[in-house]
């Protein structure tokens, strides 16, 4: 029995063991390939070298050669700016608008509240990828390509994330509003004094969710803002696979530096990521 | 506003109604009944003041695309000639079903969602158990399985393309050491969309483990503990209490996963451009090159049309067979 339990433990660890090597090792080959220069990628690939950091003697011109060239060949500080703009544009007027219709939705009565609820949670089905077509007709008549009000305008207002806040709102206790209006606050004074700033971790997901979905949105970006100079870097990244002379190691620095913000999100943030996702799985 | 004050009316009832503790209407003296109403008023306003932003944006910016892509589905409405738009009816439809590519990409996607959605939620299940014991590293296997969760879907495309190269890709040279003879991958019909699937769902289930894995420690502990006493194996305890425990989360995962994956696209718009020969062109694909190569937005809003008829169809589907599992 007791060896019987013993050989299931060293399997459960081997197999372990296997799917980390599975899930981790293109990340890990990303990241040091991103340190190498080509004669070494190809080298190592051979072995299981590909997966080792290149030997400090071993590197001409530093350790992040790769990466320096990288922003010398196109202008990535430009195009992590643009992301930077456009998610930072979406997350500040996102929270705003729709942590008020949220509340607005939890809290006051009024004539076709519920009418307005059950738009919010339909439009939840609608598939993105089907009114781009539309969507950039309409950006384009009101002159917006190739600006950040075209990339950020029509995604401000964003069905789950009132969602989120009105589920968040609905379990605020009442008492405190409550007691800041006898005191003569008014609704928009209780909203941004009172509940925002006691409301810290469900704004913290959706700026979260905000961010991710949109520093890493492809297909909006690619149609709305073609001309270089509004590139954003998921855009940019096309250039170094597809522009020859193709650098691998250069790809692999500028795949890199597209994941840090995101790596440090999850490093540091993730427990509101996966806390605000499972909160709407379970009441779903 | 006339409409506003008559609802008001009824409010000191509904009130009532909802909420027992409030004292009994009649002890309200008339005045300040009329000064409930009013405020019933103010606080529509307010309700409306608070809700507009949003809803003008999603009015404009999201119902209103809806409504233009019906409305040019029916029309023969091309970007270059945008004065020139005229209605031609169910013309577009019709030529859905001659569409020989249409009818490719519908298959290929249909293929892609099929095998897709059940090995991604048997994967994110199948990790979400192996980690949900007391082991040692358990934080570390779970960040390595949630890793190519941080690395967005064009960086995954990008960076497996050149994992799949078939002459010098590191996938290959792995296969190698382990005497597998090199594949062609992403260059062979047969084997692109494969490839195409097996990174997706590489990328994509370390999020749902950690949905399941939540869900794993809302089970409470004591049924466990009743299922022991019973002298229940271990594959029973899995059946009889894990299962029905993960059932609703297991549910909503499937109804995700599967949106998801009908709505594919920057994994072949990176890394096949829809070939070899279309064996990777997805629906939301040929859409996209429809509308915006070919400037075709008339047949293109058809096509929208029809596939967010699909979309609504599944999603309509799952709701229905998920309610009758609860009832």
């Amino acid at each position: 029995m007791k060896r019987k339990k013993k050989i299931q433990r060293v399997v459960l660890y081997v197999s372990l063991i296997l799917l980390t090597f599975i899930f981790l090792f293109p990340l890990v080959w990303m990241l040091v390939s991103s340190l190498k220069d080509e004669f070494q990628i190809f080298r190592d690939m051979k072995s299981l070298k590909a997966f080792l950091p290149p030997a400090p003697s071993e590197v001409e011109g530093g350790y992040f050669h790769n990466y320096i060239a990288a922003f010398q060949r196109v202008d990535l500080m430009k195009y992590i700016l643009n992301s930077l703009i456009y998610t930072t544009g979406i997350i500040v007027f996102g929270l705003i608008v729709n942590s008020m219709a949220g509340y607005a939705l939890a809290r006051f009565r009024f004539p076709l509240a519920g009418f307005w609820l059950g738009v919010i949670i339909a439009t939840l089905i609608i598939p993105p990828e089907s009114i781009f077509l539309p969507l950039y007709v309409l950006v384009y008549d009101l002159g917006w390509v190739n600006t950040y009000t075209g990339l950020i305008v029509p995604f401000i207002a964003n069905a789950f994330a009132i969602f989120l806040f009105r589920q968040f709102f609905l379990d605020f206790p009442k008492e405190l509003e409550e007691a800041a209006k006898i005191d003569g606050c008014s609704q928009i004074g209780i909203f941004f004094r009172i509940i925002v700033p006691l409301s810290k971790p469900v704004f913290a997901t959706v700026a979260i969710v905000l961010f991710i979905n949109h520093w890493n949105d492809f297909l909006w970006p690619l149609v709305v803002a073609s001309d270089e100079s509004m590139r954003t870097i998921q855009i940019g990244l096309q250039y170094f696979m597809n522009e020859p002379p193709i650098k691998w190691g250069q790809v692999m620095a500028a795949l890199t530096i597209a994941t840090v913000p995101m790596l440090l999100i999850f490093a540091f943030l993730q427990r509101y990521y996966v806390q605000g996702l499972t909160h709407t799985g379970s009441k779903n | 506003m006339k409409g506003n004050s008559s609802s008001a009316k009824q409010l000191p009832d509904h009130v009532h109604y909802k909420d027992p503790s409030e004292p009994p209407i009649k002890k309200v003296p008339p005045k300040r009944k009329k000064r409930r109403r009013s405020q019933a008023f103010q606080e529509a306003m307010t309700g409306y003041f608070f809700l507009a932003p949003a809803l003008i944006l999603l009015g404009v910016f999201l119902l209103y695309p809806m409504g233009a892509a019906f409305y040019y589905s029916f029309t023969d409405f091309y970007i270059l000639k945008p004065d020139d738009i005229s209605f031609i009816g169910f013309e577009n439809f019709t030529y859905i079903w001659q569409d020989a590519q249409f009818r490719q990409a519908f298959w290929n996607t249909v293929y892609f969602s099929v095998i897709v959605v059940p090995v991604q939620l048997a994967v994110a299940l199948g990790l979400a158990l192996l980690i949900n014991k007391k082991l040692k590293f358990r934080v570390f296997f779970r960040t390595a399985f949630f890793s190519p969760v941080v690395m967005s879907l064009v960086v995954v495309s990008i960076l497996w393309t050149f994992m799949y190269n078939p002459n010098e890709g590191l996938i290959n040279q792995l296969l190698g050491l382990i005497g597998i003879s090199p594949q062609p991958f992403l260059t062979s019909p047969d084997q692109a969309m494969n490839s195409i699937i097996v990174m997706s769902v590489w990328q994509g289930a370390g999020f749902q483990m950690m949905i399941f894995l939540a869900g794993l420690q809302n089970i409470p502990n004591h049924l466990y503990e009743a299922a022991d006493i019973d002298g229940a194996s271990n594959w029973q305890k899995f059946l009889h209490v894990t299962l029905p425990g993960l059932k609703n989360i297991a549910l909503f995962i499937f109804i995700t996963i599967s949106i998801a994956a009908f709505k594919l696209l920057v994994q072949p718009m990176i890394m096949t451009q829809g070939g070899p020969l279309g064996s990777t062109k997805s629906l939301v694909y040929h859409i996209y090159e429809t509308g915006f190569n070919y400037r075709d937005v008339g047949y293109a809003s058809a096509m929208a049309v029809v596939f967010t008829l699909i979309v609504l169809t599944i999603t309509i589907i799952q709701r229905v067979l998920i309610r009758e599992e609860r009832g």
